[in-house]
């Protein structure tokens, strides 16, 4: 019974989707004006040689405003549910005490292997070029702050799963992530209001543009793109703190019982 | 669309399946970075760079990476609560 409704709802769904398809333009086509109008003009009058980049961060600035803070509160958000329900009065004194209580008693956390040491460490640098190349480029090439962003996150996360959460949070401090996380998502605001206030529109393309296919071009598209990306990132390494902080956590107050 | 393209298209639609068909979390975490990694390879393939970049990061590395944490969250409670 099941498998035959199965059979009859999924032949209809691929009669309807061949017919769909069938009826698709050729790939490639394009049928408005306002692609082609951008593709003729962002270069010129923006130097972005990446329309896509272009119109995100420049004709279309308000909308990944709303972008950029939809993921800055999914990121509070996050923070919020997860926070920390008992905070541990004895500190880190007794945090290294119960740890080497936990080695003494045979329950340390399995040594990382040789190979996920290496490898980790010589992604570390690599991904932090990458990501920085992917932000400072997104007016070029395609990327730009978010995957930029992201990218530059994977870093800590590889310091973390070479060594231990204690070395992670000697390099992302959660305090300086959150507030240089805050700093930068706070700064698009505040290079919109700058156009403001010489006069023009709200997120206006007001600083230099420089020259094409140049890292640093195209003015606000590069600056808001910087904001980005250290938003991006910080907001990442937040929600991965705050889990690698429970885990720790955790083990500990196990450990009191 | 090209020969290439179909078959991207194909093993997307495959690579959807395997997600769809996968039971425990864990190995559905990998299967669904996997499906991320192939759709991503489609939209590339259509000429959406852009697109591509971003389906990479958010679809094969941060939603992986959120629901393995997730799971090692419910696990440690489970481990807990015993």
């Amino acid at each position: 019974m099941r498998t035959g409704l199965l059979a009859a709802g999924g032949a209809g769904m691929a009669a309807l989707f061949l017919w769909g398809m069938a009826g698709l333009p050729p790939f490639g086509s394009y049928p408005g004006p306002y692609g082609d109008l951008l593709d003729s003009f962002a270069v010129g009058e923006r130097k972005a040689t990446d329309v896509v980049s272009a119109v995100n961060f420049d004709y279309r600035g308000f909308d990944t405003l709303g972008e950029e803070f939809i993921l800055f509160v999914s990121v509070a958000g996050a923070t919020l549910l997860l926070r920390k329900i008992e905070e541990s009065a004895d500190g880190e004194e007794s945090r290294e005490e119960s740890e080497r209580e936990d080695r003494q008693a045979g329950r340390a956390p399995p040594p990382t292997s040789d190979a996920t040491r290496a490898f980790g460490v010589a992604l570390v640098g690599l991904t932090v070029l990458f990501g920085l190349y992917m932000i400072s480029h997104g007016q070029t090439t395609p990327g730009g702050g978010f995957q930029g962003g992201v990218i530059l996150a994977t870093a800590p996360l590889s310091v973390y799963l070479a060594a231990d959460a204690r070395t992670f949070q000697r390099i992302a401090p959660r305090s300086v992530v959150e507030w240089v996380g805050s700093m930068a998502a706070a700064a698009y605001i505040v290079l919109g209001l700058a156009a403001v206030v010489l006069g023009a529109e709200f997120l206006r393309n007001v600083t230099p543009l420089g020259e094409e296919e140049k890292m640093g071009s195209s003015g606000n598209i590069f600056w808001l793109n910087l904001g980005v990306g250290i938003e991006v990132a910080g907001g990442f390494v937040l929600l991965l703190s705050v889990f690698i902080e429970e885990a720790l956590q955790r083990r500990l107050r196990r450990e009191s019982r | 669309m090209g020969f290439f393209q179909i078959g991207v298209f194909l093993l997307v639609a495959v690579s959807a399946l395997g997600v769809v068909r996968t039971r425990d979390p864990l190995a559905q975490s990998v299967a669904v970075s996997f499906y991320g990694l192939v759709l991503s390879l489609l939209f590339f393939l259509h000429q959406a760079p852009d697109v591509a970049l971003s389906q990479i990061v958010v679809g094969a590395v941060a939603l992986p990476l959120m629901i393995l944490l997730a799971l090692s969250r419910i696990h440690a409670q489970d481990e807990e609560r015993k």
